[in-house]
């Protein structure tokens, strides 16, 4: 029998973690001589305040929910991809090269070109896990370690591209020329207006956000509907079990890799196709990590995934705003503290709420169990 | 081109290796006694952030460099406590962990700092005694002028800051310590097979907080090194990639210390041509700078691949020891 009801385990452990982890944020904000209840108000006002504040909630929220749901499905085979990073980073490649490069009779709607860029954008996501995917599947290399350094060469790799080859010479900054206008992915505000909903022009949240829900309805499908998700789930429970049970352990590693960088790749379509319309270095900007947090939270489930990436949206969204509200007294970098402290908390001193909820839950049980003897 | 310049050449070469090899031996080291007792870190870079941070600002305040290495070398083993925490006491994910190490470092570092010195996570600048200086050796300075021996004395091997001769002496010592104390075969057994340690009556917890703590105590040091050695203050983003050189190195060196220096003077050297010699011009085609950079984390990966050599981390790396009951 389980130590305790699965709603604890879903609800409770998370809740009491983030909880934790906003305290102990709090003392950080205490500690440099600042009021941590003006600075919460001051981090929700700016991320639900205003319909700009949706839309850069919800606009980070669509890369947390890409790179989440890419932490997610490898999460279920038991692999730990750590490198969503350099694979969303060289996917804003696979989304550059057919808009600078095709034929503009190839791009006449945004609806054409969002289909070339998610074809670039997944395979070269994909591409970029597909190595080390086949070094842990058929040389024992450790994931981890192989996904860091190509996180480290994608850095490299762009920077090469963006300074030379693809640079636009036009400007003194490491980054492409913008992309055609047919190109131009709808925005949150186009998209409403038909519906009398004035959206903020400003915001950048664009149609990637629809596709990442869509994505995290079809990792659903996949994950508990097709045998695919079932092969991956039971080599993810017993590596050994589902060798017995004849299921590739070659072939299962290399599918999930690719899938999961397929995913991180979706990132670029939100910010180099719908945000930035040009590729720019640093676009990641720490989302193939902060993906590893929503995914803990969401406990590896997509509807879990999505309500984390809406909250990690917000507070990054939310950290902007301490910068101004504060007058650079509270940097922006009191988000990465922030973010740090769940991924503690959800993730690594996970124990440290469970151990005693698990002790209460059992106490809590052991009376009833007596009399029902 | 001549011979003295040619050579003149390497011996600056080599110089700035040195200088640039240092912290990452010193880090290479760190994981090494970690990850030797079976604790995986990828923490290692947000350590050596902090310290560098803290060692900085402590330098700063007090004027003395050895106070700020004091307070650096502290603040990181507070950072390896709680990755000791999480992943012996409470038997989290070793990975996640060090994950979460390295952000807590990028974002507190900035934050305090732009709070105390308002400059968006600068630390004034140092100088004087908050400042190491440079250690001339005995007769440098009478040697110079001999020819080929004398700039290899004066100036490759004396004229280094304190660090950097810490940093080489703790290679033959991790390597008497690991493979000639009882300490060190109980660190390497707790890595392996800390069942047979724990039979053996001794406590895989304590071995591994040991492990750790060391570990945090050498990151310190690194860290210290970047801010008030190398650099002369304290900058966002500092250490730059040099935690995952070094755990690149950890790997090259196969876990074993000569090998682990030897890989960080490799990687060293990389740096040094990177910094020197930008692009190089080979007439055929340009090896372009980010090559270079890159190298230590290609030959990481082929290394890895066991295409070259087969690299096999200790066998309970990774795993939370959890005692029968």
């Amino acid at each position: 029998m389980d130590k305790m009801p699965r709603w604890a385990d879903v609800v409770l452990i998370p809740l009491i973690s983030l909880s934790l982890a906003f305290v102990a944020a709090g003392l950080v904000v205490a500690a440099i001589g600042e009021n941590p209840f003006h600075a919460l108000a001051v981090m929700i006002k700016g991320a639900f305040g205003s319909t700009s504040g949706w839309g850069y909630t919800l606009y980070y929220a669509t890369n947390y929910i890409f790179t989440g749901l890419a932490v997610a499905v490898a999460f279920h085979a038991k692999l730990f991809n750590i490198g969503g990073e350099g694979q969303a980073w060289v996917a804003g490649l696979g989304v550059a090269l057919p808009m600078l490069f095709l034929p503009s009779w190839l791009v006449p709607h945004w609806t054409i070109a969002l289909v070339w860029c998610t074809l670039g954008a997944m395979l070269f996501g994909a591409g970029w896990a597909a190595i080390p995917a086949y070094l842990q599947a058929k040389r024992g290399s450790h994931i981890v370690i192989t996904t860091i350094m190509f996180n480290l060469i994608a850095g490299a790799v762009m920077g090469y591209l963006l300074n030379g080859w693809l640079k636009n010479p036009d400007t003194q900054s490491a980054e492409t020329v913008k992309f055609p206008a047919a190109a131009h992915l709808p925005s949150a505000h186009e998209m409403l207006a038909p519906f009398g909903i004035n959206f903020s022009r400003s915001a950048p949240l664009n149609f990637a956000f629809i596709l990442a829900l869509a994505a995290a309805v079809l990792v659903w499908f996949l994950i508990w509907r097709t045998r695919m998700g079932y092969q991956m789930r039971a080599f993810g429970h017993s590596e050994s079990a589902a060798r017995y049970a004849g299921i590739p352990a070659v072939k299962i590693t290399l599918v999930t890799m690719l899938i999961s960088g397929a995913l991180a790749g979706m990132l670029a379509i939100n910010v180099v196709m719908g945000e930035q319309e040009r590729l720019i270095r640093d676009f990641v900007e720490g989302a193939g990590f902060v993906g590893i947090a929503v995914s803990l939270m969401g406990r590896s489930h997509p509807i879990g995934i999505v309500l984390a990436a809406i909250l990690f949206g917000a507070l990054t969204q939310g950290g902007f705003e301490l910068l101004f509200e504060f007058n650079n007294r509270i940097s922006r970098e009191m988000v990465l503290v922030i973010q740090a402290l769940i991924i503690l908390f959800t993730g690594a001193l996970d124990n440290l709420v469970r151990y005693p909820l698990e002790a209460m839950f059992l106490r809590l049980r052991a009376p009833a169990k007596a009399v029902s003897k | 081109m001549d011979f003295l310049h040619v050579f003149s050449q390497l011996i600056a070469t080599f110089d700035s290796t040195i200088r640039l090899a240092t912290v990452l031996l010193i880090a290479c080291l760190a994981g090494l006694y970690s990850e030797r007792s079976g604790i995986f870190d990828i923490g290692l870079e947000g350590k050596m952030l902090i310290s560098a941070f803290v060692s900085a600002a402590a330098a700063y305040e007090t004027g003395s460099a050895w106070v700020g290495l004091l307070f650096g070398c502290g603040a990181s083993i507070i950072f390896s406590l709680i990755h000791g925490l999480a992943s012996i006491t409470f038997r989290g994910n070793q990975l996640i962990s060090g994950v979460a190490i390295n952000f807590l470092a990028s974002g507190l570092t900035v934050v305090i700092g732009n709070a105390w010195y308002g400059k968006g996570g600068q630390t004034p600048t140092l100088e004087g005694a908050a400042r190491f200086g440079e250690i001339t050796l005995p007769f440098a300075n009478a040697l110079r002028d001999v020819p080929l021996i004398g700039p290899i004395y004066s100036d490759l091997i004396s004229g280094h800051k304190p660090l950097v001769y810490i940093g080489f002496l703790l290679v033959p010592l991790t390597w008497w310590l690991l493979f000639r104390t009882r300490f060190g075969l109980r660190l390497r057994a707790v890595g392996e097979n800390p069942e047979s340690v724990d039979t053996a009556g001794i406590s895989v917890v304590r071995m591994r907080y040991t492990a750790v703590l060391i570990c945090g105590l050498l990151c310190g040091i690194a860290g210290s090194y970047l801010s008030t050695s190398q650099g002369a203050n304290f900058g966002r983003e500092m250490t730059a990639g040099r935690g995952y050189i070094a755990l690149a190195a950890l790997i090259f060196a196969k876990w074993r210390p000569w090998y682990a220096m030897y890989a960080c003077l490799l990687f060293g050297l990389l740096e040094a041509i990177s910094n020197l010699y930008p692009n190089i011009d080979l007439g055929l085609f340009v090896i372009p700078v980010q090559f270079t950079q890159a190298l230590p984390y290609i030959l990481t990966v082929v290394i890895l691949a066991g295409f070259v050599g087969k690299a096999i981390p200790p066998r309970a790396g990774g795993e939370p020891y959890v005692k029968e009951r």
